[in-house]
């Protein structure tokens, strides 16, 4: 890892990222939008580049050396994974395909089976829709209910609100670490706590929570967190539900395949152990590795250290917008990390879009799969920006430049 | 000036934001004979389209109402004013011309009809990820008219 170890400052940390180092339209290219899918440094490139070469097999199969490298190198991305979120063992870590899958394992295989009609799973208002549907699927498969919590006008849980919806029906509560659509940190702690005290599981959708926050799944509490490779910087179609080992040991596998099996016959197939009875057929390996890569570059940097220069670009992204005249900002919770939703004048966010990437500048319009999130603000999308690592004041300056010239096309 | 900025002016011409800041023909027509959904699930967006076809066959009025880019309302505004008064089969072959002409699939004019003022729509055709922007109203126009002429399919 001698090449991240160089990674000196801010600064240097852009010039990790290759894909940034283009001109877009005769403009320089500004990435803003990281929430949607982070830009890989280059080693995590040359881990998956450097296996496909080198080391490539079948994992937990052969019995030749280069399988048992390929085996390796996934089972060394594993536990990376373990001690990036500290978790208790390799048992609570399930590879998946990423957030959604993460939590469409859970909703299947844990509630499914345990659920009743008249059961309870609480969501809260500012969800992705991978945090919203399957659970919907699964109450419907069940007559269980979906309830929602909701959320105030800066687009803050109202925790008060939130806990009173828990009852002796309550069967659940899925909650995003931090919201895609406004960048709102939820309290997610706090959330934990009073569900423990019911027994309550919660469930933590961190796909926007791993690329900006230090996570300790022991500290949050929580019964099962997922996330995605790709929002921190490693390859995309790879993914993580980790689950406490109690409760992933009385679940059922959800999928049935090769890898997930002990031993197999036409009466009767005994399920392998954790976490692999919910790994059926070949995983992703390459991205698998890519994403133990991509652990290697963020932990050599330090998760603080990114949160705290995140923070502080965020922050001046915010001020700097807010100067703009006619902006709305959509999301403006007092604990934030690294999104901003906003609004320019009448304009509509996919033509502002057009019109910046014809600058250069790359910011996602929409409603970012948060269509109830939009709605609570009678609103049928946003645009919005995100910043990561790589991005830096020059990027902001250049949003700002763009939203201008866009007022100007259509003044 | 540089290229790029020659296919933005082109693609938001003068016309083009007339009609998305003023739409014609934008609201709920009472007496329609055919109405359809134009949804684009990318953004959203949700036009209705409201046609009253009269006893000879021809389109006697066109509306639309619902909220969208000014790329899709302003296309959805001259698809309105394109079709009023033709014959359902014209109108629905200007359905397929401009669908054509914009996705450069076949052939994007229709004989008979001027669809010149459409051009200014053309600017769409530099920016693939704004062609379903443009075509939405079309779209959402053939799907109530066939729901008349082609009662069959109707499930």
């Amino acid at each position: 890892m001698s090449a991240v170890a160089q990674v000196a400052s801010a600064a240097d940390w852009r010039d990790d990222f290759p894909v940034l180092d283009q001109s877009m339209h005769g403009h320089s290219l500004v990435y803003l939008d990281s929430a949607a899918s982070a830009q890989q440094p280059a080693a995590v490139i040359d881990a998956v580049a450097r296996y496909q070469r080198e080391d490539h097999a079948n994992v937990h199969r052969g019995v030749y050396t280069l399988s048992h490298r390929a085996t390796e190198a996934y089972e060394g991305a594993r536990d990376k994974i373990v001690d990036f979120i500290n978790a208790n063992s390799r048992n609570e870590i399930v590879l998946t395909s990423g957030t959604t899958e993460s939590i469409n394992l859970v909703a299947q295989s844990f509630c499914r089976p345990r659920l009743h009609a008249g059961d309870k799973i609480i969501v809260t208002h500012l969800e992705h829709h991978a945090n919203i549907v399957p659970w919907q699927m699964v109450c419907g498969q069940t007559g269980a209910e979906l309830v929602v919590a909701p959320i105030n006008d800066r687009g803050e849980v109202e925790l008060e609100k939130m806990l009173d919806l828990i009852d002796d029906r309550t069967f659940l509560i899925a909650v995003a670490h931090v919201s895609n659509a406004l960048g709102t940190v939820c309290p997610v702690r706090e959330i934990v706590e009073h569900a423990k005290a019911h027994g309550i599981p919660v469930v933590v959708d961190g796909a926007q929570g791993v690329p900006h926050l230090d996570i300790d799944v022991q500290e949050l509490g929580c019964d099962f967190y997922a996330f995605s490779g790709h929002k921190m910087f490693g390859p995309t179609g790879t993914g993580v539900l980790y689950g406490r080992e109690a409760l992933l040991e009385d679940m059922p596998p959800w999928q049935g395949g090769g890898d997930m099996i002990l031993e197999v016959s036409f009466d009767k197939t005994i399920y392998n152990e954790l976490p692999y009875k919910f790994e059926a057929g070949t995983p992703n390996i390459s991205g698998v590795i890519g994403l133990g890569a991509a652990i290697d570059y963020l932990q050599a940097i330090g998760m603080q250290r990114i949160a705290a220069y995140e923070h502080e670009l965020h922050d001046y992204m915010v001020g700097e917008l807010r100067k703009v005249e006619g902006i709305r900002l959509i999301g403006e919770a007092r604990e934030k990390a690294s999104v901003q939703s906003f609004l320019l004048g009448d304009i509509h966010s996919h033509d502002l879009g057009t019109i910046l990437d014809h600058q250069g500048v790359a910011i996602r319009t929409g409603h970012h799969c948060a269509m109830p999130a939009m709605q609570r603000f009678g609103i049928s999308g946003t645009s919005r920006a995100s910043v990561a690592l790589y991005n830096n004041r020059d990027d902001i300056d250049r949003l700002v430049v763009a939203l201008e010239k866009a007022k100007e096309v259509f003044a | 000036m540089t290229r790029d900025d020659t296919d933005m002016q082109d693609l938001y011409r003068e016309l083009i934001l007339d009609h998305s800041r003023s739409p014609r023909h934008f609201g709920k027509l009472e007496n329609a004979t055919h109405t359809a959904d134009g949804i684009n699930p990318l953004c959203g967006d949700k036009l209705k389209v409201y046609v009253r076809v009269g006893t000879y066959g021809d389109i006697e009025s066109a509306y639309f109402e619902g909220s969208g880019c000014a790329i899709s309302v302003a296309s959805a505004s001259l698809m309105t004013d394109t079709v009023t008064g033709l014959q359902v089969d014209k109108a629905e072959a200007c359905c397929e011309g401009i669908t054509n002409r914009l996705t450069d699939r076949g052939p994007g004019e229709v004989p008979g009809i001027d669809l010149q003022k459409l051009r200014a729509l053309d600017g769409v055709r530099q920016f693939p990820a704004r062609v379903k922007c443009a075509t939405l109203a079309w779209h959402a126009l053939q799907a109530a008219l066939s729901n008349e002429t082609a009662p069959a399919t109707t499930e």
